[in-house]
């Protein structure tokens, strides 16, 4: 009788453990399906209008045109995408890798010397405002329009600022109070570095980061708009588009947000496995 | 709990001023003369601006004096302080977020340079001694307001500080929630027989944890008396029904009413939690002359 009662109960409490897990599944669908619907009621709006206004294939291509000319392009030929793309990405994670490290190098040099920050913040805000663009010509003189190394030095200044301002935040911005109980406990300021501001700089430098990945494709692509190996992203933009391939065009840009949106994702990712504890991941406010 | 008569805390002549130079000079504090003996649990309590946080961060040495001498344990404060002698709890937690409450705990421990097997059993042992026992793995967002300042109460004491300072610990509590952590506080300071310098603005507060009160009056920041608490010991909360609690909590309000010279009686009244209820809004005015 007792052993009836305690399966009973078992397979109640099992139900009600089990029961949480569609429910969160529901939540899920029903916060990304607004998205999900406008996002695949566009396409099909496009796809109809595109057919019905009689809009000529080189100014606005219809979706299914694009994705044959990704099909079609995916490998070889002249506009071969994905070897593009690929070459692209590694220019972009490269510019990512130097520019971070740049930025990181010298947000440590100014949150510790004050006289750092006051020779070099000026110079990184007033070189933050030069068009991106003004510096292709000069990567591609310094470093070889065919070298991949002059495209991830545009992506580099790209990524620079936005890492070296967040990093250098990051660890000035420190509660008083922590300061103070590390001084409590006679802690070096070499302590305070690694045990205070460093770990409250990390949610600072992810930010810094997610906005980076995305800005170092845009730094890549757009050095590659001034030359560059022939298969790159950038350089088969600009050549579909002389060839009036604009189904190509599009196929490219829209890998090209593909990559961008993965690459985000993929830092994204390493975000949680770092930081398990940081407040923008519990979807609270602090 | 012994009070020997070796004062672990000597203050002579410490004034306090602020600014300077182009800027106008504040006095926080002028002629404080102050002994602690180990073992004691002295609260310091006064009106906003009375220089009682000062004072406290005076003898930790987180800011030093203009003039006089503080002698901690037989020595300078930022030997004591280098000594690692003091514990210090604030008004808010100051836990780390990135670190579980286990790892908040053993961060003075790692600091001091504890081996690993000893960093362990201590915050274990802190943490059951604050009875967060079963929340070793959490990390702070997990917790209560309550439950984040006693761990940091079982930090401050994780490598056994000759004496605690605490700076309004219970400020930003609810009145329950602080009525508990005051029992909870006796009974950690009956166990471990650490001397407490605890800044407060509630005068129940006080009365209730203290063995001696100082009194302390704002601008410049003086002590005007220091009231011996003679309750008896354990309190718990028959203790704030006692005729002999309600007298003490008197004199202190008297004490703190009553302004030094009395040349200054229309100035607005001390900024006290008078009747102990909430004093959480007035908390924040401290500012850094408090």
């Amino acid at each position: 009788m007792s052993a009836t009662a305690g399966s009973i109960a078992s397979q109640g409490s099992a139900r009600g453990s089990g029961g949480g897990r569609p429910a969160r599944w529901a939540r899920t669908v029903r916060f990304y399906l607004p998205a999900v619907i406008v996002f695949v009621g566009g396409l099909v709006l496009w796809e109809l209008l595109v057919g019905v206004a009689n809009i000529r294939a080189f100014i606005f291509p219809k979706p299914t045109a694009i994705l044959a000319a990704l099909q079609a392009n995916w490998g070889q030929g002249t506009y071969a995408l994905a070897p593009s793309a690929q070459a692209t990405l590694v220019e972009a994670v490269g510019g990512l890798a130097i520019g971070t490290i740049a930025g990181v190098v010298v947000a440590f040099a100014t949150a510790r010397w004050v006289t750092a920050r006051a020779a070099l913040l000026p110079l990184a805000v007033a070189a933050n405002a030069i068009p991106i663009i003004a510096f292709a010509p000069l990567m591609n003189n310094w470093f070889g329009v065919l070298s991949p190394l002059s495209k991830m030095m545009m992506a580099a200044i790209l990524v620079f600022f936005p890492v070296m301002a967040n990093v250098t935040r990051g660890l000035v911005q420190v509660e008083p109070a922590a300061l103070e109980l590390m001084r409590s406990y006679a802690a070096t300021e070499w302590t305070v570095l690694r045990k205070v501001r460093i770990p409250n700089a990390l949610p600072f430098f992810f930010t810094a980061l997610r906005l980076a990945a995305t800005l170092s494709l845009i730094g890549a692509i757009v050095g590659e708009y001034f030359g560059g190996a022939s298969l790159v992203l950038g350089r088969i933009i600009v050549q579909s588009a002389s060839a009036l391939r604009f189904d190509v065009t599009w196929a490219a840009i829209v890998l090209g947000a593909a990559t961008g949106i993965v690459f985000y994702l993929v830092i994204v990712i390493i975000e949680r496995a770092v930081m398990p504890w940081h407040g923008s991941l519990r979807g609270s406010d602090s | 709990m012994t009070v020997s008569d070796k004062p672990v805390v000597q203050l002579q002549g410490v004034d306090k001023v602020f600014g300077g130079g182009d800027q106008p000079a504040t006095t926080a504090l002028e002629g404080i003369d102050l002994a602690i003996r180990s073992g004691e649990f002295v609260s310091l309590i006064g009106p906003s601006g009375c220089g009682k946080s000062t004072l406290l961060r005076i003898i930790g040495d987180l800011i030093s004096p203009s003039r006089g001498t503080v002698v901690v344990n037989g020595k300078p404060a930022d030997r004591a302080r280098r000594d690692r002698d003091y514990g210090m709890v604030f008004q808010a937690p100051v836990l780390f977020e990135w670190r579980t409450v286990e790892d908040n705990v053993k961060l003075p421990l790692e600091i001091q340079g504890a081996g690993s097997a000893k960093r362990t059993a201590r915050a274990k042992e802190m943490l059951e001694l604050v009875e967060l026992g079963d929340f070793l793995g959490h990390y702070p967002y997990q917790l209560s307001g309550g439950m984040q300042q006693r761990v940091a109460i079982a930090r401050a004491l994780a490598f056994e500080p000759a004496i605690l300072l605490m700076d309004e610990p219970f400020g930003a509590l609810d009145e329950m929630t602080r009525e508990r952590m005051n029992s909870e506080v006796l009974r950690i300071w009956e166990r471990t027989g650490t001397t407490v310098i605890f800044v407060t603005h509630s005068i129940p507060e006080a009365v209730f944890l203290s063995s001696r009160v100082v009194v302390m009056s704002a601008r410049p920041g003086r002590i005007t008396k220091v009231i011996d608490v003679d309750l008896p010991r354990p309190r718990n909360e028959d203790t704030r029904e006692t005729r002999r609690y309600f007298e003490l909590v008197t004199e202190v309000r008297e004490a703190l009413r009553r302004r030094r010279g009395g040349d200054n009686a229309d100035e607005a009244p001390p900024d006290t939690d008078i009747g102990g209820l909430g004093s959480v809004d007035r908390t924040m005015a401290e500012g850094a002359v408090g």
